[in-house]
């Protein structure tokens, strides 16, 4: 698995453990709401069990991700909603411009289709459209990507669309480590950010730090080193990209591989910085080709380090096609460990 | 109102083939034969089947994440349902939908739905379809209370009121949307009211008496076949299951479901109905049980042993041409 604390400097002092990204993502939302009282939580089932005659925070989340705040800071801070997205990211967005911190929760980020005017037209845009005089302090989470057998309006890999809409920042989170801190630094952001959590990498651990940290925005990780080829690999494509580098590392193949961690803004200095050195780029993205990330990237390493390219840069993706719901079909529309292999075969016999 | 015999029969046989197959997916679920998140819908029969009787192929439901049932009512092959469901070749949308997007156009059947409030808004589009072609054809959306708090559904309603469109709304209060219980989340306490609030008549009946919903649905598609509107209609119905098949549902009173099925079945409150009356017997229905439990391990069976789609599947049905 990563070791991504090879390339972040973790806090000073004090103790840490071992944690699931669950974990470590419900720490940083205890921290916070503990460390700033404008700090709320919102959304559908997010403690469960309102109105209900038996146990209260029944879920804390359906992924379990917000269990255990609203026993300690109440349902004032802890809010369950109707099943109401526009009503939800709206209020945040509102309660946002008037003096707290919301964090919402779009249960699976595919219901962004019932709520996107109030994130692409509303809070993305306030800022700009009021002439630089609205603060949105607000984070949108949701579980994206496939894996779950979770079928077509559950499993959808929608980062290449927050992305694209000028005013939102984009987090996407490759393990436990970066979860919590790129999401305190979120919590902490004046910008709406969106939040993103593959529901593959929930169970997934490593050292955490038990004190909140932060981890700024627009700073990719290295978490494989390697001058032979790079690897851009996104959210869950990371730990299959790093499973590949030390495949590769066994045969004498060295590659870096970077996770950007945070989508908007971009480190792409960190990325033409490794194709520079390795002259080869393989990118991993587990959304459909058109107009993703892996796009996006190779056009910007074309655009700035054509010179340095010894080949053709391969994007690694999910087809053009919705999410099916069968496992086999499934199986095969998820990047591949063998895929991503195969591409970083490809650049270097090239 | 009376009933006839085989009228009754097949409603009885319909009810019952939703309840085994319900409890069979369950089963399999549980054995690890069905991927993914399922959402039963047993306890709430009599509101797909009360509602479909109305009904006639050229007619159409749109469903929810909770649609087995109104697959089943609106004659979806259970067979195929099941091998759907088991992410299988040969089930109903080649194993590429799953539980929650199993659809059956041939059947009226527009397809249920993994986003709540997803189905008002496209009943809508198929009510205007018949308005528009005259074909005095329907359309019936089913809603949960927890999507009737959805804008999607809200604006729906005014259109069909606005449109007059020949769609019924029907929501099944089954008092939770997930783990949030409908006390808290629908704020008025009323759902068919607040439907009716956007101008259409509105109903409400106990969803377990297979009866009121039959009747009130009669009246409600009768009025919309006449080009009369929309209508809303809420069945208190009660969920058997947990919101989804291995929901740990601490969020409901101890012994609630114990109490439930005893008391609010409504395959039970059929059988003490027709009988009692007097118009079918134990007998009779009896022998119904005994063939669905048979179509339902046949489909069981054949789910199974059906292949897995083949890797090429992964790419046919994105666009008609491209
Ligand atoms: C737009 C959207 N928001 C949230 C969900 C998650 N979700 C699925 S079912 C459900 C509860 C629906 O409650 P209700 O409408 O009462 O139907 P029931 O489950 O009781 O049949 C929720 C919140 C979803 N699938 N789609
Ligand atoms: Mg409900």
């Amino acid at each position: 698995m990563n070791n991504p604390q090879q390339v972040v400097t973790p806090p000073q002092s004090g103790t840490s453990s071992i944690k699931t990204m669950r974990e470590a993502i419900n720490e940083a939302l205890h921290q916070e709401m503990e460390r700033d009282p404008t700090v709320i939580v919102m959304g559908e089932e997010v403690s469960g069990g309102a109105g209900c005659q038996g146990q209260d925070d029944a879920y804390g989340g359906v992924f379990g991700l917000t269990k255990g705040l609203m026993p300690k800071f109440g349902r004032e801070r802890v809010i369950d909603t109707p099943i109401s997205e526009s009503a939800i990211i709206g209020a945040a967005a509102g309660a946002a411009n008037t003096g707290l911190r919301p964090v919402a929760e779009l249960m699976f980020f595919d219901f962004i289709g019932v709520c996107f005017d109030q994130i692409f037209n509303q809070a993305a845009k306030f800022r700009y459209m009021f002439g630089g005089k609205a603060r949105t302090p607000m984070v949108i989470r949701g579980t994206v990507g496939a894996g779950l057998r979770a079928g077509a309006q559950h499993s959808s890999m929608l980062h290449p669309v927050v992305v694209h809409t000028p005013g939102l920042k984009v987090v996407i989170p490759s393990n436990a480590y970066d979860a919590k801190g790129l999401l305190i630094a979120a919590i902490r952001d004046d910008d709406p950010v969106i939040f993103l959590e593959h529901k593959l990498l929930y169970d997934t651990k490593c050292e955490v730090p038990d004190e909140p940290y932060v981890i700024p925005f627009g700073e990719a990780a290295f978490t494989r080193e390697g001058s032979d080829a790079t690897i851009v690999a996104i959210g869950a494509m990371v730990p299959r990209a790093n499973a590949v580098a030390d495949k590769l590392a066994q045969e004498g193949i060295h590659v870096d591989v970077i996770d950007p961690r945070t989508l908007a803004p971009l480190d792409d200095e960190a990325i033409i910085e490794s194709v520079e050195v390795s002259g080869r780029l393989v990118i991993v993205d587990e959304a459909h080709e058109r107009c993703s990330l892996a796009a996006d990237i190779s056009s910007i390493v074309a655009e700035k380090a054509f010179h340095a390219l010894r080949a053709p840069i391969r994007k690694v993706t999910a087809p053009h096609t919705p999410v099916p719901f069968s496992p086999v079909l499934e199986d095969a529309y998820m990047p591949s460990e063998d895929r991503i292999e195969q591409a970083v075969r490809d650049v270097l016999g090239a | 109102m009376s009933y006839s015999p085989e009228f009754l029969l097949e409603s009885y046989r319909t009810m019952k083939t939703i309840r085994l197959f319900e409890e069979r997916v369950i089963k399999e679920f549980e054995a690890g034969n069905i991927p993914g998140f399922v959402h039963a819908y047993d306890g709430q029969e009599a509101v797909a089947v009360g509602v479909c009787m109305n009904l006639t192929d050229k007619d159409v439901i749109g469903s929810t994440h909770r649609g087995h049932g109104h697959c089943i009512a609106k004659g979806c092959d259970v067979v195929g349902m099941m091998k759907e469901i088991m992410g299988k070749a040969g089930g109903l949308c080649k194993g590429k939908g799953g539980s929650m997007h199993i659809a059956d156009f041939d059947k009226g059947m527009l397809g249920a739905n993994a986003i709540v409030g997803g189905g008002p808004p496209l009943c809508n589009g198929a009510a205007l379809s018949a308005k528009t072609l005259g074909t005095k054809d329907v359309a019936v959306s089913f809603s949960g209370d927890g999507s009737s708090n959805q804008g999607t559904v809200a604006e729906a309603l005014n259109l069909a009121v606005v449109l007059k469109l020949p769609h019924v709304f029907m929501f099944e209060n089954n008092g939770y949307g997930e783990g949030t219980g409908a006390d808290y989340a629908v704020g008025s306490g009323d759902v068919a009211g607040r439907a009716g609030a956007y101008g259409m008549p509105s109903a409400k009946m106990d969803g377990i008496d297979f009866f009121a919903v039959y009747e009130a649905t009669r009246e409600a598609v009768e009025r919309a076949r006449r080009g009369e509107g929309p209508t809303a209609l809420e069945a208190d119905v009660v969920r058997f299951d947990g919101h989804f098949i291995g929901d740990p549902q601490l969020y409901r009173a101890k012994g609630e479901i114990k109490q439930l099925r005893a008391d609010r079945d409504c395959l039970k409150h059929f059988r003490a109905r027709v009988t009692g009356e007097g118009w079918l017997s134990d007998a009779q229905l009896d022998e119904i049980d005994e063939s669905v439990t048979a179509l339902v391990e046949k489909a069981a069976a054949e789910g199974l042993a059906a292949p897995q789609p083949d890797i090429s599947e992964l790419y046919t049905d994105v666009y008609i041409s491209y």
